[in-house]
């Protein structure tokens, strides 16, 4: 894989600052005098304003920078948050988006959004000098005036070693090291003094280290850490939570130059003129420890994770597929031959790939917590649309799913969490009739259970009504008046394509398209779905999911000369077909299970094979839900580890098969699409009972 | 691997006292009894740190200092002096020469070895 376009990285960064920024202001709704998410929101803009210019993205940059300029008014306090600026700011945050994705086209949109979120900052500004004057309380963000979390007092420490200090044995690092025994540090090196690299004479010392240091420990004890560089350095020492003063004392009343050079220009907090006093104190003693919190967040994210591109997670995955293949041919010759070195080695070469698929396959495990997050943007601005009070909580973000499918997963979860709140959920008078609270809850939760993932959705509203159900399916000509259904099997008609019950059409769901999308999605990804629901109290939608779409468990089997794998999930149990059914008739293609008649597929027709059947012929029955359906195979081989390979373009559209796998002979088996499959047995019973009721 | 520490010291039960006290700390601790002897064993081997007294008889601990200090191979590498008398005229010649950092005698082993952790590391 070539080296990512830096304007792509940058993208990339830029859709994590703006769900960090997202998640910032959606929280500050909930917990609107948090000056750590004000703080956090304001850091995403901050480094999306610089990325963005240092990428190009200038439209971005400019937009942005107005947008800070403004928020930087609730940071230092003088504005309170608001639903209402909340809900600007989520909309400026909505156009950096655009503009970054679809650069040249709304750079015009911008200024009615500044206009608006000036507008609502000046309206919160003015209700809260109000607020001062009144003198009932203090503006939130004068609170928290305690520089940094731990015990005990914080101290700003900033240091600069005399020029040939490295020279003559002097080693920061070990100084460092001293300052961290004293109490936690948050140490960021100063390298405004590094010189041009022609001029840099290796040997000096141009550096200089901010530290922030928080621990028991009082000013002596920090300067005795310096106490064979005292005279000769430059050195700041100062207690955060008080009010800043700027002491270089300890370094320069020491020191016997008749000059000392200004301090440099980090260690003094610049003061703000157009602050009022009072306000001075907290803002500069805060600002610095945001400073190092992002240095630190950086820095911990630098040692803990890497961001690799996701095809060569793909191309690794494809690797270790290959070499699983290899392997078991290699286990084959050996097993054959029967030497006991090669088979050593071959069981070795057994563990270890095994061990490496394992390990490929939890890289490419996230967690479905990414996705949630998503989710509660969307609930806010359904929540104000519809006009419903909607409590979103989530559960399982922590569960781990392959990354293919949390990524398909997303739209269908946007549809089933939309027909909850729309569908689902009354509005806040019909709940109060019912006496119900007036909040509706929505509540998504992920948890694992054995090799699968489970997916619920659920809500607190009126529930299904399996009359209005009913007797649209019975409208539609999706159930015949007289047939006896479970409630499961009228559920799942919810997912049949055009079925809607909503009665009137809304904007964002009621079109019954999405339901039956959601289901083949799911389907897709070897999943399943059910809805469970209690009238009056509420319905549950339920995903399955398996782990991991790279690699399955199969059922191998041959029909005529080639062989497929059935996904092993799927199959419910293998019987021999009747000789009876053997000889083709047309009106015989249900096979009687246990006294259910069980359509089945004869996949030598249906794969157009030539070759004579086997004498006894074997049916592989399939299900997936409610339905089943029976497939005629000539042999049962067993079972086998199968490592999904895509196909090609040119076959990707074949009916009935999902992919290929390589077998350890190094044949190809093709892996069938029991989703499909199952498609073409119902349709082919209903045929069948058209015919016969003609 | 220990650090090597080297002791530059007229007197021989001082380098005996510092020799012990270091190496029982987990130093290695090369001896030498002047500044000459010193300067060739320092640009000889490597060391990690020196300790080095100030009045010695032939080449004292200053003009060790600035000869060694004239080497490429000393960069980097911290010089502690010796001293009686805490003569703050005395430490900053030595510190201008291109000593690292100083203890005063009397010292106490502990003081010793914080010091030697101090400029070197454990």
């Amino acid at each position: 894989m070539n080296a990512m376009d830096p304007a792509d990285t940058f993208r990339q960064e830029a859709k994590d600052l703006l769900d960090a920024l997202e998640q910032a202001l959606l929280d500050l709704e909930q917990n609107n005098d948090s000056q750590q998410l004000v703080d956090s929101a304001f850091r995403a803009l901050h480094t999306l304003k610089g990325s963005g210019a240092m990428f190009g993205f200038d439209e971005v940059s400019d937009f942005v920078h107005e947008f800070e300029t403004t928020f930087d008014h609730v940071r230092k306090g003088k504005a309170q948050t608001s639903p209402a600026l909340i809900a600007v700011a989520l909309k400026a945050r909505d156009h950096v988006e655009k503009l970054i994705n679809e650069p040249g086209i709304h750079a015009a949109a911008g200024e009615p959004i500044l206009a608006a979120l000036r507008q609502v900052v000046d309206a919160a500004g003015a209700a809260e000098a109000t607020h001062a004057s009144a003198g009932d309380r203090q503006p939130a963000s004068n609170m928290p005036a305690a520089a940094a979390p731990g015990d005990g007092p914080a101290w700003r420490i900033v240091f600069r070693l005399p020029p040939d200090a490295l020279a003559f044995g002097t080693n920061p690092s070990l100084l460092l090291d001293e300052l961290r025994e004293l109490g936690h540090c948050t140490v960021t090196a100063l390298t405004d003094h590094l010189p041009p690299l022609d001029v840099m004479e290796p040997t000096r010392s141009y550096l200089g280290w901010e530290v922030v240091l928080v621990g028991e420990c009082d000013r002596e004890t920090i300067e005795d850490v310096f106490m064979f560089l005292r005279d000769g350095m430059d050195l700041t020492i100062e207690r955060m939570d008080a009010a800043p003063s700027v002491e270089t004392g300890a370094a320069h009343a020491a020191s016997d130059r008749a000059a000392p050079e200004p301090a440099p220009k980090l260690a003094a907090p610049e003061p703000e003129p157009a602050a009022p006093p009072a306000q001075a104190g907290p803002t500069q003693a805060r600002r610095p420890d945001t400073t190092q919190e992002a240095a630190a967040g950086a820095a911990e994210r630098a040692g803990t994770s890497l961001r690799v591109a996701a095809e060569r997670l793909d191309e690794l995955m494809d690797r270790v597929g290959e070499l699983v293949i290899a392997q078991s041919r290699l286990s084959q010759i050996a097993d054959a031959s029967g030497d006991l070195n090669l088979k050593a080695v071959a069981e070795e070469l057994q563990r270890l790939a095994s061990g490496l698929r394992d390990t490929t396959m939890s890289i490419r495990m996230v967690p479905i917590g990414s996705l949630f997050g998503r989710f509660r943007r969307m609930v806010h601005d359904l929540s104000r649309d519809l006009d419903k009070e909607v409590e979103f909580v989530t559960s399982g973000e922590e569960t781990e799913l392959d990354k293919t499918v949390v990524e398909k997963l997303a739209d269908p979860l946007v549809h089933i969490i939309r027909n909850s709140i729309d569908h689902g959920l009354e509005t806040a008078a019909d709940r109060a009739a019912k006496g119900k609270s007036d909040k509706g809850t929505v509540r998504l939760s992920a948890v694992h259970a054995g090799a699968e993932v489970a997916i619920s959705i659920t809500d607190n509203g009126r529930g299904l009504d399996a009359q209005r159900i009913r007797a649209k399916a019975e409208e539609v000509g999706l159930l015949a008046p007289e047939a006896k259904v479970t409630e499961q099997e009228l559920y799942q008609l919810l997912f049949h394509p055009g079925f809607s019950t909503a009665r009137e059409v809304t904007a964002l769901s009621g079109r019954g398209v999405g339901m039956d999308v959601v289901k083949r999605t799911i389907e897709g990804l070897r999943g399943s779905i059910d809805i469970s629901s209690v009238p009056g109290k509420g319905t549950t939608v339920t995903l399955r999911l398996p782990l991991t779409l790279a690699i399955i468990e199969g059922m191998l089997v041959r029909v005529g000369n080639g062989r497929y794998t059935i996904p092993l999930s799927a199959v419910e149990e293998c019987v021999e077909l009747p000789r009876d059914l053997q000889q083709r008739t047309s009106d015989r293609h249900f096979l009687n299970i246990r006294g259910s008649l069980v359509p089945f597929l004869n996949l030598r027709e249906l794969f157009k094979v030539k070759v004579p059947p086997d004498l006894y012929q074997k049916v592989v029955i399939v299900s997936s839900g409610e339905s089943r359906v029976g497939l005629v195979v000539d042999q049962i081989l067993g079972n086998n580890q199968t490592v999904i390979k895509s196909l090609s373009k040119l076959h990707s559209n074949i009916e009935g098969l999902s992919g290929a796998t390589i077998l350890g002979d190094g044949t190809v088996a093709l892996i069938l699409d029991v989703g499909q499959l199952l498609t073409f047995g119902q349709a082919f019973e209903e045929q069948v009972r058209k015919g016969r009721a003609a | 691997m220990s650090k090597t520490i080297l002791t530059i010291d007229d007197s021989p039960s001082v380098r005996q006292m510092v020799s012990m006290t270091l190496t029982s700390a987990g130093y290695t601790v090369l001896e030498a009894s002047g500044g000459a002897e010193g300067y060739d064993k320092a640009i000889a081997t490597h060391v990690d740190a020196i300790l080095t007294d100030l009045n010695m008889p032939g080449m004292n601990g200053l003009d060790f200092i600035r000869k060694y200090r004239t080497h490429p191979s000393s960069a980097g590498i911290p010089i502690v002096f010796l001293t009686t008398e805490s003569d703050d005229a005395l430490k900053r010649q030595a510190k201008e020469a291109g000593a690292t950092g100083w203890i005063v005698k009397p010292f106490k082993q502990d003081q010793l070895v914080a010091i030697v952790k101090k400029v070197a590391g454990q």
